[in-house]
């Protein structure tokens, strides 16, 4: 995404990214990233959990008129409240087989998806 | 080299599990952006309650009616309406744990976290479209040649003031 954010900013678009992955936004280097130390899968916050995801969101457009060092990468506050981080150590692969074809969320999708032609 | 952590932070180095994952696995190690030249930097010419605020999210988000994505390279994307019920909409990853973003969407997709924005004054107004794809492009050549021009031209379209980026 941050090969993305370089391209719009570089068409004019102010851009703002949140990250929860620190390595891969700073080495890919956007415009301006707010942080989130969060769990992968929850770049805007926790589930169910509107209050916090607002504050999350608010931050990062803010840096859009805070920030003034082109890359930077602003630490947010928030704290995932229980351990996560050792099982995010654990050496392993959870990604699922690269299939070429739709991967639906509910079978029902892919009967929409047909219906919407 | 690229900025470092604050050490109390005590991130996770997701470069370095993936690598060090592939490697154990017997992949080729996965080649992650590395741009070491500073960033392009636009100033905002209007206060965040006049402006126009775009959303652009790569958790693999699809709108209930749209084609799911596929999980070889998929360079698609989605239009998902931004007054969209967030009940509508649907995830499809190959690479991240999909447990919360399928209880709630807005961990990956913050439209009502945006609207709630809107209606509190804080930003002017959102983009009539927000752009959705599936992050883990492993080709660069295939993300610049086909998804950047893509959103570029979906973007231009809905004309935003400020574009909001949300990776997973």
């Amino acid at each position: 995404m941050g090969l993305i954010a370089r391209h719009l900013e570089g068409l004019g678009y102010p851009t703002t990214s949140l990250s929860s992955a620190w390595s891969i936004t700073a080495s890919a280097n956007p415009p301006r990233a707010a942080f989130l130390n969060y769990p992968l899968g929850h770049t805007a916050g926790r589930p169910n959990d509107l209050d916090g995801q607002t504050t999350i969101v608010r931050s990062a457009l803010e840096l859009l008129h805070s920030a003034d060092t082109p890359g930077v990468v602003v630490p947010l506050e928030h704290r995932w409240p229980e351990e996560w981080r050792a099982k995010a150590r654990t050496l392993s692969d959870n990604r699922t087989e690269r299939h070429d074809t739709p991967q639906y969320q509910l079978p029902a999708d892919e009967l929409a998806a047909a219906n919407s032609g | 080299m690229p900025q470092l952590p604050p050490h109390e932070l005590d991130v996770v180095d997701h470069i370095e599990q993936t690598r060090d994952s592939y490697s154990q696995l017997g992949y080729e190690p996965y080649r992650w952006a590395l741009e070491t030249e500073p960033p392009p930097f636009v100033a905002p010419t209007k206060p965040l309650a006049e402006s126009r605020v775009a959303l652009i999210g790569s958790g693999g988000v699809y709108h209930v009616g749209q084609v799911a994505f596929h999980h070889k390279d998929d360079t698609s994307h989605r239009r998902i309406p931004v007054d969209a019920d967030i009940a509508d909409l649907r995830t499809s990853h190959f690479a991240y744990d999909m447990t919360s973003a399928r209880i709630d969407p807005n961990v990956v997709f913050p439209l009502d976290p945006l609207r709630r924005l809107v209606d509190e004054g804080v930003i002017g107004e959102l983009a009539p479209q927000a752009l959705a794809f599936m992050g883990g492009i492993y080709s660069q050549r295939r993300l610049r040649e086909e998804l950047i021009p893509a959103l570029v031209t979906d973007i231009e379209a809905i004309e935003p003031d400020v574009i909001l980026l949300v990776p997973v």
